[in-house]
């Protein structure tokens, strides 16, 4: 009987395709990924087994060890409209060139007055000020606070009209472990007084140790 | 081309007329490192894509306006936050004669504090886990059961309070708490004077 041969099979198969699916699939995420953007203080946000997402449009309100105060909002229009509509309010003349410089930046802390300077500087020097500002000021006599949340909404208003209800701006707190509760009280009494009932308290995750 | 030229000469001067040959290279390359690296790289962002999003609590505040309408304690704790990671709490209604019991923040303390006075809701909600494991419950439905547990009568609910010397992290500690023993229906509401004078005379008791 003749012997039966195998067909010998390579074991060497062909990747191309893998790889093609491979190399397209790190493109898609290395250019749709959105790097966390520098922050200018630390804050060490406390622990929580809450696995919801922050939502992509959000007010930040920022609390550090200090009690500094802190806000962002992203969104140049946005920013560009609220910047304009503070410095209205306060006084503060910002020309074109300091607009635009100002919608492309993230978390500040000062007042409006020291804004103007702060945004000329550079991205070294900004983290400097940062360290020696006082957060913007948010008691009762001098509540820029209040008014940036205002003006931000405002803002936010005029740029986006007749947005879903569920797509509509969602205001965040992210508060230091460290942080005084009666400042964290005194910036929800802020958005209270704007109505705003719902937040969200940034926190990171930890593990539920009942399921 | 200049490396093929000389070649030619070389094998001319060895005397011997043989083809030249070009060497057949195989056309093959092994790809496994690049294939490894392109699937790190991919790894690598797809996570930080989905982990990168910071995670947060949601929260509602009782709106501000509130009538003063006392709401029905009948099942009701409060705790009051001070420094040093310390926590009081009482039963019930805010009485003259109430006592303030101290606990703290660890397994035995607050949670055993919420899980025991919750044991309605908590028992109700792992029955119904179990039940909907059983029976193929939709998600919804069981979410709603859930919620519906947690808000019945004979649930815990738990008013928060805070002093000056509270730290936020105690706060987010405590709401986290409530979460974790499925109490539902809680508040965070001021202090009164009466409650942070006691918190000031309080003497462990015996």
């Amino acid at each position: 009987m003749p012997k039966v041969k195998m067909p010998k099979n390579s074991p060497s198969l062909d990747m191309t395709p893998m790889v093609d699916l491979a190399f397209l699939l790190v493109t898609f995420f290395m250019l749709t990924t959105q790097f966390r953007p520098d922050e200018p203080v630390i804050i060490d946000s406390p622990s929580s087994i809450s696995e919801k997402i922050l939502p992509d449009k959000v007010m930040v309100v920022a609390i550090d060890n200090k009690n500094r105060i802190f806000f962002n909002l992203e969104g140049k229009e946005i920013r560009k409209e609220m910047l304009q509509q503070m410095g209205d309010k306060y006084g503060v003349k910002f020309d074109d060139n300091e607009i635009m410089r100002f919608s492309i930046m993230s978390t500040f802390g000062m007042s409006v007055q020291q804004l103007k300077q702060f945004i000329t500087l550079d991205t070294e020097k900004r983290k400097e000020f940062m360290d020696k500002s006082e957060g913007i000021p948010y008691d009762s006599l001098n509540n820029q606070l209040g008014d940036w949340i205002r003006f931000g909404r405002l803002a936010d208003a005029q740029v986006n009209p007749d947005i879903p209800k569920e797509k509509q701006m969602r205001f965040a707190i992210k508060g230091d472990a460290q942080a005084n509760y009666t400042s964290v009280k005194r910036v929800i009494d802020i958005f209270q007084e704007m109505k705003v009932n719902r937040f969200n308290l940034i926190t990171t995750l930890e593990q539920n140790p009942i399921q | 081309m200049a490396d093929v030229q000389t070649n030619d000469q070389d094998s001319g001067k060895g005397g011997k007329h043989k083809k030249v040959r070009a060497k057949k290279q195989s056309t093959h390359i092994d790809m496994t490192p690049m294939v490894d690296l392109a699937f790190l790289l991919l790894t690598f962002f797809m996570m930080t894509t989905t982990f990168g999003k910071p995670k947060t609590m949601e929260i509602n505040m009782p709106v501000k306006p509130e009538d003063n309408t006392k709401t029905e304690v009948n099942n009701a704790v409060t705790i009051l936050l001070t420094g040093d990671d310390k926590i009081y709490w009482y039963f019930g209604e805010l009485k003259p004669e109430t006592k303030l019991e101290l606990t703290n923040y660890s397994n035995d303390g607050l949670r055993k504090l919420f899980l025991d006075k919750n044991k309605f809701a908590v028992e109700r909600i792992k029955q119904l886990r179990t039940e909907s494991a059983t029976n193929n419950m939709a998600d919804s439905t069981l979410k709603r059961l859930e919620v519906g547990a947690k808000g019945a009568k004979q649930a815990l609910m738990v008013l928060v309070k805070a002093d000056d010397k509270a730290k936020y992290k105690n706060i987010v500690d405590v709401l986290d708490e409530l979460n974790i023993t499925m109490v539902g229906k809680y508040a965070i509401v001021d202090l009164a004077q009466q409650e942070f004078d006691l918190i000031n005379t309080f003497k462990p008791q015996p």
